[in-house]
Order: structure tokens, then sequence, then C-alpha cells
């Protein structure tokens, strides 16, 4: 068969799995007084459609910032205000003032639901289509089975065509940065990397990886000649695109100021619900929240994530290659998840996207990764009625990744890139068989997931533990994520200098 | 004609479990009355005795299968019991609480398995593509999907509802056992299903006249021609045996209490009008717009008296009684003249010159298709009966792949406005996309040294699907004349799908003539 049709098969399957999602319930839904995110999409469509750019981000009369008050950054204003004209030609009550909150209605929901899959077919999947037909290694028909396994991963579609947001515009964006600068062309790679970073502000996850590799190309290039012509025009581009964006709201400092307040609300404490995040797992045993002030919350958390990103980002620095960018990806974004501050659950999806791009070279770890970030989110999707959703493409992702990627046949310790571990381990044990060590884990996990979450869907908590389920699965998840994030990491830092160049882009 | 089977068969299982999730991803989806149908029938087997299955009607979906399909239910609804009671009470009406969705659902995606081992048995039959290494050329790789992730049966069981998945895997499965040689069970396997969807009556022709020639008769004279003396009573015996058993076993209990008369009514409605509410795309739909074409075409050349003429008689598409004007009005006796001369030529042929088993598929897709042209009240969904089994030829020559090709494409469209919600809408045109680019690209690999698959013209005409796709559900509900004439788009529809199902019934009554001399070399 022709690699198109392919191709297009992998994309409508995709489409498919997000259509069919889509119809299921969204976050909020008949929840008054406040509703979910569906309905703060909906307000935000609201807001910038009736008031004045000026009045978005203050609270005034007219807009009242504790329902819902606008605080991503102008991009997502802007996509709102888009959204907005096109609901008030369909049907005006869906954006009047003050009137239309908490509207719902099957057609409002269709709309929704159809803004959202506009998004991903303009700015997602050719990202992703694009990644893999350039950016991956190997047959068509393996470049086509990792296509299929990332337009699958069933945590993007159940956030963004289930829960409702969307996701998709800020990490396609990203992707389309990372495809910039894997492509070699580094000025349309920073500008696409700036606009997901002023569509979501949780994109800084990955800026530092960005701009690692950007400054270590720059210096390897020499900084006195080529290379800081090429600084500069990066840097030119990133702050004119950044100006572009925050344009209406330039003309006054306040302005702007309020429009940052608003994207880094530090008073909303160190993590909310249940995060699978290093602070609340530590919630079980130090309940840290208490004991110190916010201040030192901050600091703390400052301080670890910075200890956390600074090995990955440095050996990206010092060996730009596009390999170790994505690695740092992986990292960096897991660094903040697990130390930052202020992390919701969602945030798991912007180190899920880099780790997409290594289900080609790492199957196994990538997908078990992958997995365990859509179980992490289990206490979620279980609220907004997800359930059958979530097991059924769960369990779909699984098995169309493991078997398309043959995952388990590829894990030879080359495979699995784990020399550094035999060379560590090696000495004191010397007949260790590390491929079948990760099988035996990837086993149990698995089961311990498939197990949690039956038991969070059919089983009633104890009396006396009513958070029982969600703080078991978000301890699950967050020893799978500090495992992944040990292994990514060793497997950055431990890449010799010579091998890195083969993976270089061809 | 069974291929090695020394190749691994993940693939298989991958396909079948890959549909299968997907089915699971539609459980949310609209669903149309024959769910209501469904789960009154469950209430009925369950809470009433034999004797009045076939008289309750507190609904009015009244059990129209026949009696296995009946027990059928009655042996789902024991399941039924730990998912809801209350759907099992007949009182119950449109009773759809999301336990009942979900029993019912998964009853279908469950059931299915009957299906997918009768593909897998026919996937055998099919030759094995020795040329291709590549397993996505390979015939039995593409037969396979064409039949697991067959579109129709998606829209008709997965969203719309209904049971079609296993009773075609019956039909499959005894079609695959008359290729194996095995006829006795392929006989068994069609008695049952005609005890459990009285549609595939349609095919029986073929059914008795092959079974007759090619099985009761064990020798053929030399040049192909019927050996009188070669006649095994034996084999007749236990053939009639077989037969008569399954349906005394279905029917007697019912002739039995004296209500033979009561069920068959309920079977054969014949009060219904000649065609559905929506027109299927047959020779009736062509036959009706001809009849109305040609009244105002009388009445603008001064031919006719408008005042005499029906009023009205065009609110059509909607309404099921329909009165023709200019051309003669069709009795339920005229249709079934028309279907019977329309199959006969075909099943004269596997009397004269039976060419084997793949003789009689194409005896039995055309039976389907002649029915489904000139049926009494045809539905759209009847299709599938004649697309399914028209899979298993398509993968194995080219001329089938293009006759394939063609009534696929045109069937699957006509079965569109069976889904005419809204939030359905993506999903139907996603899945046609998908079903009809990998047909046509997987068939083209299969057929890739042998030329084109169709014609300039049938593409053309296939293309026209898009734009009229365009225009029904998106161009023509913004128009003024959505009040005044909602029609339309239905009509328009079963008329432009009725010229492609009929040049594909044409076409395939030639190749039945022309494959004479090429399926004899086959078989050999």
């Amino acid at each position: 068969m022709e690699n198109w049709s392919l191709v297009s098969l992998c994309v409508l399957l995709g489409l498919t799995a997000r259509w069919t999602v889509s119809l299921n319930s969204y976050s909020g839904s008949s929840k008054p007084p406040m509703f979910g995110d569906y309905e703060a999409q909906r307000h935000w469509q609201e807001i910038t459609y009736n008031l004045p750019v000026h009045q978005w981000y203050f609270n005034t009369t007219d807009n009242d910032l504790n329902y819902w008050g606008l605080d991503y950054p102008p991009l997502t204003a802007f996509h709102s205000f888009l959204c907005a004209h096109v609901a008030q030609l369909i049907d005006p009550e869906w954006v009047e003032l003050h009137k239309s909150r908490g509207y719902e209605s099957p057609a409002h929901k269709l709309f929704m639901r159809a803004t959202v899959f506009i998004a991903d077919i303009v700015i997602y999947i050719p990202a992703v289509v694009l990644y893999c037909l350039y950016l991956s290694d190997g047959s068509v028909r393996k470049k086509v089975s990792t296509m299929l396994g990332i337009l699958l991963y069933p945590g993007l579609i159940l956030i963004d065509h289930g829960h409702f947001q969307y996701n998709g515009v800020s990490l396609g964006l990203a992707l389309w940065g990372v495809l910039g600068l894997g492509l070699g062309k580094d000025l349309l790679g920073s500008v696409a990397f700036t606009l997901a970073l002023n569509y979501k502000q949780m994109e800084l996850y990955h800026a530092l990886p960005f701009f690692c590799y950007l400054l270590g190309k720059c210096a390897k290039q020499g900084l006195t000649h080529k290379g800081l012509i090429l600084l500069v025009k990066i840097s030119v581009t990133v702050v004119v695109s950044f100006a572009v964006c925050w344009l209406p709201f330039l003309s006054d400092p306040q302005q702007s100021l309020q429009v940052v307040r608003r994207l880094f609300p530090v008073a909303r404490g160190l993590y909310e619900d249940k995060v699978a995040n290093t602070w609340c797992s530590m919630n079980v045993l130090i309940k840290i929240r208490n004991q110190l002030s916010t201040d030192a919350q901050i600091y703390l958390s400052l301080i670890s994530t910075l200890l956390a990103i600074l090995p990955s980002s440095i050996k990206l620095f010092l060996n730009p290659t596009f390999w170790q960018f994505k690695l740092a990806l992986v990292n960096s974004s897991l660094a903040f998840f697990l130390f930052s501050f202020q992390v919701h659950e969602k945030s798991i999806l912007l180190a899920a996207l880099p780790v997409c791009l290594l289900m080609n070279e790492i199957p196994l770890v990538s997908i078990w990764f992958l997995i365990a970030s859509t179980f992490s989110m289990l206490p979620l999707l279980l609220k907004d009625g997800l359930l059958l959703p979530y097991a059924v493409t769960s369990v779909a992702f699984l098995f169309v990744s493991m078997y398309l990627l043959s995952a388990l046949d590829r894990t030879t310790v080359d495979n699995l890139r784990a020399r550094p571990y035999v060379r560590l381990f090696g000495t004191c044990f010397p007949r260790i068989n590390i491929p079948l060590i990760t099988k035996l884990k990837f086993a149990l996990f698995l089961l311990a997931m498939a197990g949690l979450s039956f038991m969070s869907a059919a089983l009633d908590p104890p009396a006396k533990l009513p958070d029982l389920f969600p703080v078991l699965v978000s301890l699950c998840a967050y020893f799978q994520f500090l495992g992944c994030m040990i292994y990514f990491n060793v497997i950055q830092l431990m890449e010799p200098s010579g091998k890195d160049d083969q993976k270089k882009v061809k | 004609m069974a291929a090695p089977m020394s190749e691994s068969w993940s693939w298989f299982l991958a396909l079948a479990f890959g549909v299968s999730l997907l089915k699971c991803l539609l459980i949310n989806t609209y669903h149309s009355t024959d769910f209501e149908v469904h789960r009154n029938w469950l209430a009925v087997t369950h809470s009433l005795p034999l004797s009045r299955w076939y008289f309750e009607e507190t609904s009015e979906w009244t059990l129209d299968y026949p009696p296995l399909f009946a027990w059928f239910e009655h042996g789902l609804s024991y399941i039924a019991t730990y998912f809801d009671k209350e759907m099992l009470v007949v009182q119950n009406l449109n009773h759809a609480s999301p336990a009942t969705i979900l029993f019912q659902r998964l009853s279908v995606i469950c059931t299915d398995i009957v299906f997918i081992y009768a593909v897998k048995e026919c996937c055998k039959c099919v030759q094995g593509g020795k040329g291709s290494k590549d397993l996505l050329g390979r015939p039995s790789f593409v037969l396979a999907v064409l039949l697991l992730w067959n579109l129709g049966l998606l829209v008709v069981d997965h969203i719309h509802f209904q049971y079609n998945g296993f009773l075609f895997g019956m039909l499959l499965l005894s079609i695959a056992r008359h290729f194996q040689g095995r006829h006795l069970e392929g006989a068994l396997l069609f008695a049952l299903l005609l005890n459990l969807k009285h549609i595939y009556l349609y095919i029986a022709p073929a059914y008795g006249i092959y079974l007759l020639r090619s099985f009761c008769f064990s020798q053929d004279n030399k040049d192909g021609s019927l050996n009188w003396r070669s006649f095994s009573p034996v084999r007749l015996a236990a053939l009639g045996a077989i037969v008569c058993s399954v349906f005394a076993l279905s029917f007697g209990p019912f002739i039995v209490l004296g209500q033979l008369p009561q069920v068959l009514s309920r079977l054969f409605p014949f009060k219904r009008g000649l065609c559905h509410a929506y027109w299927a795309p047959n020779f009736w739909a062509l036959y009706n717009v001809a009849d109305k074409v040609l009244s105002v075409l009388g009445v603008k050349l001064k031919l006719l008296d408008a005042s005499a003429l029906p009023k009205a008689s065009m609110t059509g598409g909607l309404v099921q009684e329909f009165q023709h004007s200019v051309l003669p009005s069709v009795s339920p006796l005229v249709t079934l003249v028309c279907t019977l001369i329309s199959i006969l030529p075909a099943v004269l042929k596997i009397w004269l010159r039976p060419s084997g088993a793949q003789g009689f598929l194409r005896c039995v897709v055309v039976c389907a298709l002649g029915s489904f042209m000139f049926g009494w009240h045809v539905h759209e969904k009847a299709i599938l009966v004649a697309i399914l089994p028209l899979s298993l030829l398509a993968v194995e020559s080219r001329e089938d792949a293009g006759i394939f090709l063609v009534l696929a494409t045109t069937g699957h469209f006509s079965l569109f406005p069976l889904l005419f919600t809204a939030p359905e809408l993506p999903i139907k045109i996603l899945l046609m996309l998908l079903f009809t680019l990998y047909s046509f690209a997987s068939l083209r690999t299969v057929f890739r040294n042998k030329g084109g698959l169709i014609s300039a013209l049938e593409a053309v005409y296939l293309a026209g699907l898009v734009p009229l796709e365009v225009l029904c559900e998106f161009v023509y509900p913004c128009t003024v004349w959505r009040e005044s004439f909602p029609f339309i788009p239905l009509l328009s529809t079963s008329v432009y799908c009725a010229l492609g199902v009929s040049y594909s019934f044409i076409k395939l009554y030639l190749s039945l003539f022309r494959t004479e001399s090429a399926g004899k070399l086959k078989s050999h």
C-alpha cells in the first residue's frame, strides 16, 4: 500500500478515537454553581467577546475573576475570542454576558467539541505526522506505527476531548517547535515554541531544553562569529513574537503586570487535589503544607526543581544533539512535574509529549510511562464520568503500540539503552538480567494499575479513609514517574558523546 | 483451496481485537428505535410464556423475527438480569438506563465472536497470495480487514443497533464450510440462520439449488453437465433430515400450540408499503422517480390532466404509501415475480454449469442483490447481505474487485440516512473515509500488476458522492427549501445510490456468464 494511504488511515483512526471520546460527558457537566473546565472555556469566550481587551484580566463588575477568571496567557484569550465570534454567529445566547453562565445544551456541547477537534486537526495532528515522517528512524512501516501510537495516546485524547481543554494547541505548537529545531529551522522552531509558551504558561516545563539546545548550538558554532549571529537572530525572533502576542497589553505596564500575576497564582498552594508528584506523595508521611510557610514552600520547590533539571540541561548545553534534546525535554518536564510549585495532575501531559517522541527508540519504557501517565489522571476522569473511554482507550493504546512497535521483542540491553545499568550493577551481580527485570516490573505495575483502576471504579472506600484510592493511585503513579525520571536521566547523562553523533538528524 | 496455515495469525487477532475496542468506543453513540425493539423482545421472551411471545403487543415493536431469534433473546435475558432487571419488564417502554445500554451494546459486541471466527475461516479459503511477502498485500489480510472492519456492520450494529454481526457470522461460516467441502455443516448453519432472521430467505434459492446439484449429485459428466445416475439418496436424506429437524425445533412448539398462522403473519407483514420510509437505493426508487418525472412532464406538455393525478404523491421518502400516477402501481406479487425472474438465470446457471463453491458464492451475491433490487419493502440495510459475501470474491479477481468497490461505496453511503443526528455526523464520515480509503488502497495493492480496478466513469460517479454528501448534510439544511421539501436530501441520496447499485447488479450478472471458463480453470 502507498505510504500516503497508510498515513491517512492512521490519522483517520486517531480522529475517530477523538470524536467517539468526545461524545461522552465533560468536566463539570450539570454541576452548578462552579461547573468545570468546560464552563471555564465557555466563560472565557463570553468575557473576551463582550469586554474590551484591557478588562480581560482585571476584576471588574462585569468580570468576576473568582468565577473562572482568565489565567492563561494572551494566545488562549485570543483563541477564545475567535471561538466566541463563531459561537455568536450560531447562537448569541452561548456567549451572552452574565446570562450565559453555566449554559449547557447538546448543540453547545457539539460546538465546543468541534472547536477542540478542529484545533487538533489544524495544529497537533500535522505536527505529529511530520515529526514521524521526517524525524523518526526506520522503515516507513515503523514510522507509521509510531504515528498511530502517538495519535492514540489516551491521556491527551481523554483530557482534551473528554474532560475538555485545549492542550492539543499548546502541545502541538511545542511539537512544531521541536520539529523546527529537528529540521534545522531554528528560527521557525523558536517562533512556534514562543507561541506555545504564550498559549499556556505550563510550556515553561519545556523552555529550558529549548534554551539550552539553541544556546549550545550557537556556542558550538563559536560565540564570536557565526554562533553570535545565530544567537542574535534567535533572540530577536523570540522577543518580537512575544511582543506581538502581548501587543494589546504593552501599552500600560499595569496591564502586563496584571497578566503575569494572573498567570502565576502563588497563593494557590503547593499542589492541588491529588497529584502524583513528590510533595503530594510526601504528604502521606509529612504534612509539608502545614509545617512550612508559603515562601519556604516556594523556595524549597524552586531549589529542588533546579537541582533536578540542572544535570540534563548542562549536558544538553555541552552536547546539543537532537537526541539529547528530546531526552532533555522529558527530563525537564518530569523534573518540573515532580518538584515544582502548584502542579496539576493534567501537567503530566507535558512530560508525556516528549516521551511520545521516544516511542520509536525506546518502545517499552515509553509505552509504560504513557500508560502510567493516563492512569495518574484516573481520579479526575472518574469525576468526569469518563471511566468507559478511559478503559477502552488505555487498553487500545497499550495493545496497538505494543503490537505495532513489537515492544516486548525489542528489549535487549541495547534496546533498553541499559548499558549504564549493566556497568553499574554488573560488578556486584555479574549475572543480572536487566531486560527480564524490566519486563517483570512492567507486568507488575500493569497489574497494580489495572487493579487500582478496578477498585477505584467499583469499590467504595472505607469510611475512615475516603481518599484511599486517589492516594494509592497517585502514589503508584509517582513511583513510576520517579523511576522513569531516573532512567531517562541516566540515559541522557551516561550517553557517551561519540554515540550521539549517530543519533543526529539525517 | 485452503492456504497453508503455517504462518502466524497474530495479525488476525490484532485486527479483531482492535475493531472490538472501536466498537466499545461506540457504546455511547446514538441508538435508534431498534434498541427499544430488542429491549422489548428481551422483556417479552423473559417474562412471558412461549404461547404469548407472538401475541404480546404492549409495545408497538412486536416480535417479528423467527422463533430461534426469540430463544436467543430469551437466553440473553438471563444475563441481562445481572445488569438491570427493569429492562425485562414489558411495561417499561423506552427503558434505556446506562446499565441497559451497556448490556445491550456489549451483547452485540460479544456475539460478534461468531462473526470473527467465521471471518477467520473465510480467510483460510482464499488463495494465500504466494507472490506477495508483504502482509498488507496478502488477499487473506485484506479480506479480514474488509469483513471485520466493514463499515456497514459498524454503523448498523454498533451505532444504529441490531444483531447482524453474529447472523452474518453464521452466513459466512456456512459459506466457508461449503468451500471446505463440509456441506452438511454448511446446510445446518444456514437452516439455523433462516430460523434466526428470515431475510436470508432471499438467498435460500442459491443454497437449495447448489446443495441439490453439487452435493446430492456426486459426479458431473465430462462436459460439466448433470449426471443423473450419480444421484445419492443418502445425501438427500441427510440434508432433508438436518433442515427439517431445525425447522421442527424452531416452529414445532408453535405448531403444537396452533399458533403457526399468527407467527407467520408477524414474520411477513405485507401491510407495509412498496418502499421503506427512506427508499432503499433499488429499482423501485428509480421507478418512483421516473413516475414523478413523467407526471410532471405530462402536465407540462398538456398530455395529462393535473387534477386527475393523485395529490401530493411525493411527500415521499417520508410516507410509506406511494401512489403512482403514470406508471402502473406495484403489488407485492409483482415484486415477487420480478425478484424470481431476476435471480432465475443465476440459479439456472449453477444448476446447468456449477463451478464449485466459487460459483455458488457468486450466485448467493446475485440472489441477495436481485432481491434487494426488486423486493417488497426492502430496507437499506439489506445491501449488506450482498456486500459482505462479495468481499470474498473481491480479493480474488480484479473484475469482482471493481464491482465490489462501486457496490460497497454506494451501498455504504446509502446507509448514511440511518444516522441523522449531528454528533454522529463526523463518525459516519470518518468511518466511511476509513473504510473506502482502505478498500481502494488495499485492493489496488492486491492487484497491482493487473491494471486499474475501476473505469474513469465509475471513478467520476463515486467522486460525485462527495458533493452529494456536502449538499445534503451541509448546504441543503441552510436553504429555504428545508421546510417545504424536507425529503429532497433522502430522495437524492437514494436515487444517486440506486444508479450505482443497479450498475453493479448488471455488471455482476455479466460476470456470472463471463467467468465460466475462468472458474473452471480455478477449480482444478
